[in-house]
C-alpha cells in the first residue's frame, strides 16, 4: 500500500515534469495570428513622472486609437524594476502582451530569443516606411544587416548641463566643448567643497553609456566584427580610463561620486554641488529638486576635438524606448496598426512633447517644442553624432561585466588606490573573460 | 468524527468532507476502524502539504536541476525542449577556479560563508537575549516586544533602502556620528562600496533578521514550565544559573530548527543584498544569491545559473546533514 | 539560604538580583536604539520635501511638511496594493497554517514509512536559491492555464498558493518542534477519554501549542506580506502586492524618497498594530499543570 503510494506520486511527479519541460516555452503556432482581431495587450513603459501619470497620458491616445480601428487596448504600465523580469516570463511561457515599449539597449538580446517579431520591409511598409525613422535610432533595435526586431518610439541622447552660476562664478564663458577644455573647467570649479563634475560610479547602464562613447571616440568599439568580446584594446582601455580619471587623476569629480546609483549625481547638480553632469534629458529631475530652469545650460557633449559628428565625433550613445510586437500575438494586423499609430506623426509629436524626449520620427521633429534649447541639444546630437550601443545577444552582460569593471575601478579612485593603465587594462580582460558567448 | 480532507490538485485548496463542529454531539458518531485510522491517517494529513510542496517547490526544483544541463542561453529561452544537452559543461565553468568566472564563484561562497556565520550569530544572539530579558513581567514589555518587531514588520524594500541611506558616505547618518560627531575615524568611509560593504551588509542583514529570532524563542520560552524555575530558585540557583540549567537545554529542540533556518536562509537572501548595492555588489560582499542571480538573469544564461544553484544546494545539503547529525547526537528524542 | 548579595535576604527567592535588573535596562535599551535608529530616519525622511532628502544629514530635520503622506495615494494606487497584499497574505497565512499544523501533527504523533524522506525534502527546499524556482514555477502555472483555464499567473489565488507553499517548509518543522514538546500523556488522556486523534489534536495539543502556531502564523504572513521577486512576475496591475508596488515610487526619472518612507510607515502600521495585539497569545500554554 505504502509503496504504491509512493510509485504513484513519483510517476506522477516525473510525467508532470516531462510535460513542462517538453512543451516549455512557446505556443504551437509560429506565427502570429488574427484570432483576436477586436484587442490588444500593451505594456507600456514608465517614462512619466508615475504609472498612474503615464496611464493618464497614454488612456486618451488610446481612445483615440480605438475610435479609428475599433480595437480595445488594454493597457498595463509597469514599472522598470519589474519590466524585464517579466518580459523574460513572457517570453519564457508564450503568455505575454501583443505590443510593449522594451528599452532600446534590450532589443538585440530580446531579437535572438526569436520571440520578437521582426520588421522587415513588408512590416515596415505597414507602418509608413523605414526611412520615415531616424537612421541611428533603427539602428539600435537589433542587429546589424537583419531586420530590427522593434521600432522606435522614443529617442533621447546624452548632453551636458552646467551650472550657468557657477561658470560664471569661476570666469568660464562657454560651456567646454572638448574633453580636455572640460577637465581645465572642471579644475577650476574644483574647490571649497565644490566639484567638477558628477558621475553615477555605481550605475553600470550609465558607466557603459560613458565608456562606449569614449570608446568611439578612441576608435575601439568594445566588440569586434564577429560580435565577440573585445574589451582589451587600446582604445576601449584608454577610454575606461580617462572616465575614471576625471577622478583619479584630474580630481573633477568627488570621491563620493563612486557609490552613487540612484541618480545622486543630479541632486548634486541641482544643489550646486557639482557645476557639470553629463545625462539623458534631465529637466524634470532638476525641477523637482528646486532648481529653476534659467540656472543651468545645455551643451553637446565634449569630443576630442573639433565638432560632434560621426565616428571619432561620436558623443552619445542613442538612447530610447523601442515598440516590439511579440512574434505569436493573436492580433497581428491590430499589433501593426497600433504601432503605425503610435509612431504617426501626430502622436509622436504629442507623446514626445508631453515625456520630454525626441521623436525618432523625421517628420514630427519639425514641430517648434522640439526646438527648445534643452531638447535642440538632444535633437541635434541624436541626429548628427550619436552611435547605438553594441548590438550583440549578451548586451546585458556587457553591461554588467564592464559596468562592474568601471565601478570598481571608481572604488580603487575614490580609496586613493592607483588607477594605471595595467590596473584598468587587468581588470577589463577579467571582464572579457566572464562574458560566455 | 470523520473528516475526509480532499484536495483539488490543480489549486491545492482543501475542500472538508463532513464538518467538525465545536459543539454538538459527538460520542454518537462511529470512529473510523482502528486498523484504517493508523494506516492512513498520517498520509491524509500529510497529503495537502505533499501535494503543494510537489507542485510549487519540488518540480520546479527538479526543472531547474534539468535546466543545468541543458545550455539554457537566451537563445533557447522561448523554447526550452529545443536547448541542446551539454552535460556537465555547465559544472565544469562552474568549477573551474582558475578562470574568472570559477573563481568568482569560489570568491563569493566564501564572501557568503563569513556573512552567514556573523549574521545567523549576531541575530541568534540578540534574538535569545531579548526574549529571556523579556520573559519576567515587568511595565513596558507588552511595548518593548512590539517595538523589536518593527524590523520585521517593515517592507524589506523600504527598510533597506533606509540603511542604504543611513551608510551613504557623505549624507548618511552612520557617517555623520562616526565621523562629524564622534570623531572616530579621520575621513568619512565608504560603506556600500569597497572593503567594508560587508559590515553595512551583516548590520542590515541583523537588524532585519533578528527580530524572527527574538520571536520563535520567546514562544518557545512560554512552553517551558515555570516549576522548573521556581524549584531551581528555591535550591539556590542564581538568574544566570537558571538560564543556563534550565532554559537553554529546554530552547534547544527550538534552537535546533532555529538556527538550521537562518543559516539556509541567510545563505540564500537575495533581497538585502540587491537593494542595499544593486545588480553588481561590491567585491567584499559579493553574496552568492546575487552571484547566481547576474549569472541567469543578468545574463540571460539559465544553464550556468542552474548549474551554481545545484552545487550551492549539495554544499547545503551537506552542512545541513553533518549540523543535524551533530545536534541529534545529544537528544534524547525519538523522532528525527 | 545563601545569598547572592546583602539585598538578597528578605526578598523573594524568586527575585531577579539587582545586576539582572541593570543588565537588562542597558541590553534592552542598547537593542531598542539599534531598532528605533532607521525607524528615526524613516519616519523624519517622510516629512521632508523631496529635495531635502538627500541633503546632509541632521538630527532635527528643518521644513517639515505633512504633503509626502498626501502625495503617496495618487502616485501609486497604494489602497489597492494594500488590499492586495492583505487578501493574499491572510489567505496564504490562514491555509499554510492549517495545512502545517495537519501535516506536523502527522510527523510529531506517528511513525510511518517515508517520514524521514517527507522531513528531509521539505527541508531541502530551503536551500535552493528562490530566483530558479520562479521561471518554471511560473511555466507551470502557464501550462496549467493554458490546459485547465485556470489562469494562476497575474491573479491573486496563484501569488496565495505559491506563498502558502513556501511558508510550509519552516511551519511544519518549527510545529513539529512544538508538538514533540507537549507530552504525549496528554494526547492519549483524551483519547482515553473517547477522542479520536484528530479531536484530541483539536482540543489537547492545538490548545496547548498556542504560542507555536502564533509564531508560526505570524512568519507565514509576513513572508507573503513582504516577498518580492514572485509578486513582480506573476502580478499585474490589478493584482500587484505592497512589497512590489512600493517600488513603483521609482521612477523613470526621479525617486519620490519621501513618499517611499511615508508610504512605507503607513501600511506598516497595521501590521505593528497587530503584533501588539498578538502578543497576549504568546503566554505560558495550557500545558502546565495539566498532567499530574
Amino acid at each position: 500500500m505504502r509503496h504504491l503510494r509512493a510509485a504513484a506520486a513519483i510517476t506522477l511527479a516525473v510525467s508532470v515534469v516531462a510535460g513542462v519541460t517538453a512543451c516549455g516555452g512557446g505556443t504551437s503556432s509560429d506565427g502570429g495570428s488574427n484570432e483576436s482581431p477586436k484587442t490588444l495587450t500593451y505594456w507600456a513603459s514608465n517614462q512619466g513622472p508615475s504609472i498612474e501619470a503615464d496611464k493618464k497620458i497614454l488612456t486618451p491616445e488610446l481612445k483615440k486609437f480605438e475610435k479609428e480601428t475599433g480595437i480595445k487596448v488594454k493597457l498595463e504600465v509597469v514599472p522598470w524594476a519589474d519590466l524585464l523580469n517579466r518580459i523574460l516570463a513572457a517570453t519564457t511561457s508564450g503568455q505575454g502582451p501583443d505590443v510593449l515599449n522594451i528599452g532600446n539597449t534590450w532589443s538585440a538580446s530580446l531579437q535572438s530569443t526569436g520571440a520578437l517579431l521582426p520588421w522587415d520591409d513588408e512590416n515596415f511598409e505597414a507602418i509608413g516606411g523605414r526611412d520615415r525613422f531616424i537612421d541611428s535610432a533603427v539602428a539600435s533595435a537589433g542587429k546589424e544587416g537583419e531586420p530590427p526586431a522593434a521600432v522606435p518610439l522614443y529617442s533621447l541622447s546624452y548632453a551636458l548641463y552646467y551650472n550657468k552660476k557657477m561658470f560664471a562664478d569661476a570666469g568660464i564663458t562657454a560651456p567646454p566643448a572638448t574633453w580636455d577644455q572640460l577637465v581645465e573647467d572642471g579644475r577650476k570649479l574644483s574647490k571649497d567643497g565644490k566639484w567638477g563634475l558628477g558621475a553615477e560610479g555605481s550605475n553600470l547602464s550609465n558607466n557603459i553609456h560613458q565608456t562606449f562613447v569614449l570608446g568611439q571616440q578612441h576608435g575601439a568599439d568594445f566588440f569586434d566584427e564577429q560580435g565577440k568580446a573585445d574589451f582589451t584594446s587600446d582604445g576601449a582601455v584608454a577610454a575606461v580610463k580617462q572616465y575614471v580619471d576625471f577622478m583619479a587623476k584630474d580630481r573633477i569629480i568627488a570621491p563620493g561620486n563612486a557609490e552613487y546609483a540612484q541618480n545622486q549625481s543630479l541632486t548634486d547638480f541641482a544643489k550646486g554641488r557639482t557645476a557639470m553632469v553629463l545625462w539623458q534629458a534631465a529637466a524634470t529631475t532638476f525641477a523637482a529638486q528646486g532648481m529653476k530652469p534659467e540656472d543651468w545650460g545645455v551643451a553637446p557633449v565634449p569630443v576630442p576635438a573639433g565638432a560632434p559628428g560621426a565616428g571619432k565625433q561620436t558623443n552619445s550613445m542613442v538612447a530610447g524606448i523601442n515598440m516590439a510586437v511579440f512574434r505569436n500575438t493573436r492580433n497581428i494586423d491590430g499589433a501593426k496598426k497600433f504601432v503605425k499609430f503610435m509612431t504617426s506623426d501626430a502622436e509622436q509629436k504629442i507623446l514626445c512633447k508631453t515625456y520630454g524626449s525626441i521623436p525618432p520620427v523625421k517628420a514630427a521633429q519639425s514641430d517648434p517644442a522640439f526646438a527648445a534649447p534643452e531638447l535642440k541639444v538632444l535633437r541635434d546630437t541624436l541626429a548628427t553624432s550619436a552611435a547605438p550601443l553594441p548590438q550583440v545577444p549578451n548586451e546585458s552582460q556587457f553591461e554588467t561585466a564592464v559596468g562592474t569593471a568601471v565601478k570598481e575601478l571608481f572604488a580603487d579612485a575614490a580609496a586613493g588606490s592607483p588607477v594605471t593603465t595595467e590596473s584598468v587594462k587587468a581588470r577589463l580582460e577579467k571582464a572579457q573573460q566572464t562574458m560566455q558567448s | 468524527m470523520t473528516a475526509t480532507v480532499t484536495t483539488d490538485p490543480g489549486t491545492g485548496k482543501q475542500a472538508r468532507g463532513t464538518t467538525r463542529g465545536s459543539g454538538g454531539a459527538r460520542r454518537g458518531i462511529p470512529r473510523i476502524p482502528d486498523r484504517i485510522r493508523r494506516g492512513g491517517l498520517p498520509y491524509l494529513l500529510l497529503l495537502p502539504a505533499v501535494l503543494l510542496e510537489l507542485l510549487i517547490h519540488l518540480i520546479p526544483m527538479v526543472v531547474g536541476i534539468v535546466m543545468s544541463f541543458r545550455q539554457l542561453t537566451q537563445f533557447f529561452i522561448g523554447n526550452w525542449g529545443a536547448a541542446p544537452w551539454t552535460g556537465l559543461e555547465n559544472y565544469e565553468i562552474a568549477v573551474d577556479f582558475d578562470a574568472p568566472i570559477g573563481e568568482a564563484l569560489l570568491h563569493s561562497f566564501f564572501v557568503t560563508c563569513v556573512f552567514t556565520f556573523f549574521a545567523v550569530g549576531l541575530a541568534w544572539l540578540f534574538g535569545v537575549t531579548a526574549a529571556i530579558m523579556l520573559q519576567e513581567s515587568f511595565r513596558g514589555r507588552g511595548f518593548l516586544r512590539t517595538l523589536f518587531l518593527v524590523p520585521y514588520a517593515l517592507p524589506v524594500y523600504a527598510a533597506v533602502i533606509t540603511w542604504a541611506f543611513m551608510f551613504q558616505r557623505d549624507n548618511g547618518l552612520v557617517n555623520h556620528v562616526l565621523h562629524d560627531q564622534l570623531g572616530i575615524t579621520d575621513q568619512p568611509s565608504f560603506w556600500l562600496i569597497g572593503d567594508n560593504s560587508i559590515y553595512a551588509l551583516i548590520v542590515v542583514s541583523v537588524w532585519k533578521g533578528w527580530p524572527f529570532a527574538f520571536l520563535m524563542l520567546m514562544a518557545a520560552l512560554q512552553n517551558i514550565p515555570r516549576e522548573l524555575y521556581e524549584a531551581a530558585a528555591i535550591d539556590g540557583a542564581g538568574v544566570w544559573q537558571q538560564i543556563r540549567r534550565i532554559t537553554m537545554p529546554s530552547l534547544r529542540p527550538v534552537n535546533q530548527v532555529l538556527v538550521l533556518v537562518l543559516f539556509l536562509w541567510t545563505f540564500n537572501d537575495f533581497n538585502t543584498p540587491y537593494v542595499l548595492f544593486g545588480k553588481a555588489a561590491p567585491a567584499g560582499a559579493d553574496l552568492i544569491s546575487i552571484h547566481i542571480y547576474q549569472s541567469s538573469f543578468v545574463t540571460w544564461n539559465f544553464g550556468t545559473g542552474s548549474a551554481m544553484s545545484v552545487l550551492l544546494l549539495l554544499f547545503l545539503l551537506v552542512v545541513t546533514a553533518v549540523y543535524l547529525f551533530l545536534t541529534s547526537r545529544g537528544r534524547k528524542g525519538s523522532h528525527a | 539560604m545563601p545569598s547572592r548579595d546583602g539585598r538578597r535576604a528578605g526578598r523573594s527567592p524568586m527575585a531577579a538580583p539587582r545586576s539582572f535588573l541593570w543588565t537588562r535596562r542597558v541590553v534592552l535599551t542598547l537593542l531598542a536604539g539599534f531598532v528605533l535608529l532607521p525607524v528615526y530616519v524613516m519616519i523624519s525622511s517622510s516629512l521632508k520635501p523631496l529635495q531635502d532628502v538627500s541633503g546632509k544629514f541632521r538630527w532635527i530635520p528643518r521644513g517639515l511638511t505633512v504633503q509626502p503622506y498626501v502625495d503617496i495615494w495618487d502616485t501609486v494606487p497604494l489602497a489597492r496594493y494594500f488590499v492586495n497584499s492583505l487578501i493574499v497574505a491572510g489567505a496564504a497565512t490562514v491555509c499554510s497554517v492549517v495545512i502545517a499544523v495537519f501535516a506536523a501533527y502527522a510527523v510529531s504523533r506517528y511513525g510511518f514509512r517515508g517520514k524521514r524522506v517527507f522531513t528531509v525534502t521539505v527541508l531541502s527546499t530551503q536551500m535552493f536559491p528562490g530566483i530558479l524556482f520562479l521561471l518554471p514555477l511560473f511555466l507551470i502555472f502557464v501550462n496549467i492555464g493554458n490546459s485547465t483555464g485556470l489562469a494562476l499567473y497575474g491573479s491573486r489565488g496563484g501569488l496565495i498558493l505559491t506563498y502558502l507553499t513556501f511558508s510550509l517548509p519552516f511551519s511544519i518543522w518549527m510545529l513539529i518542534g512544538y508538538f514533540d514538546s507537549i507530552p504525549r500523556d496528554l494526547d492519549e488522556a483524551a483519547m482515553v477519554d473517547g477522542c479520536g486523534p484528530l479531536r484530541a489534536l483539536f482540543r489537547v495539543v492545538v490548545p496547548a501549542a498556542v504560542p507555536g502556531i502564533v509564531a508560526v502564523s505570524v512568519y507565514a504572513f509576513m513572508t507573503a506580506w513582504g516577498e518580492v521577486l514572485f509578486a513582480s512576475v506573476m502580478t499585474n496591475d490589478a493584482t500587484r502586492t505592497l512589497a512590489v508596488g512600493l517600488q513603483g515610487y521609482a521612477t523613470q526619472n526621479d525617486v519620490y524618497w519621501n513618499q517611499v518612507m511615508a508610504a512605507s510607515l503607513v501600511v506598516s502600521v497595521p501590521v505593528v498594530a497587530g503584533f501588539l495585539l498578538l502578543q497576549r497569545y504568546l503566554v505560558a500554554g495550557l500545558t502546565a499543570g495539566a498532567v499530574k
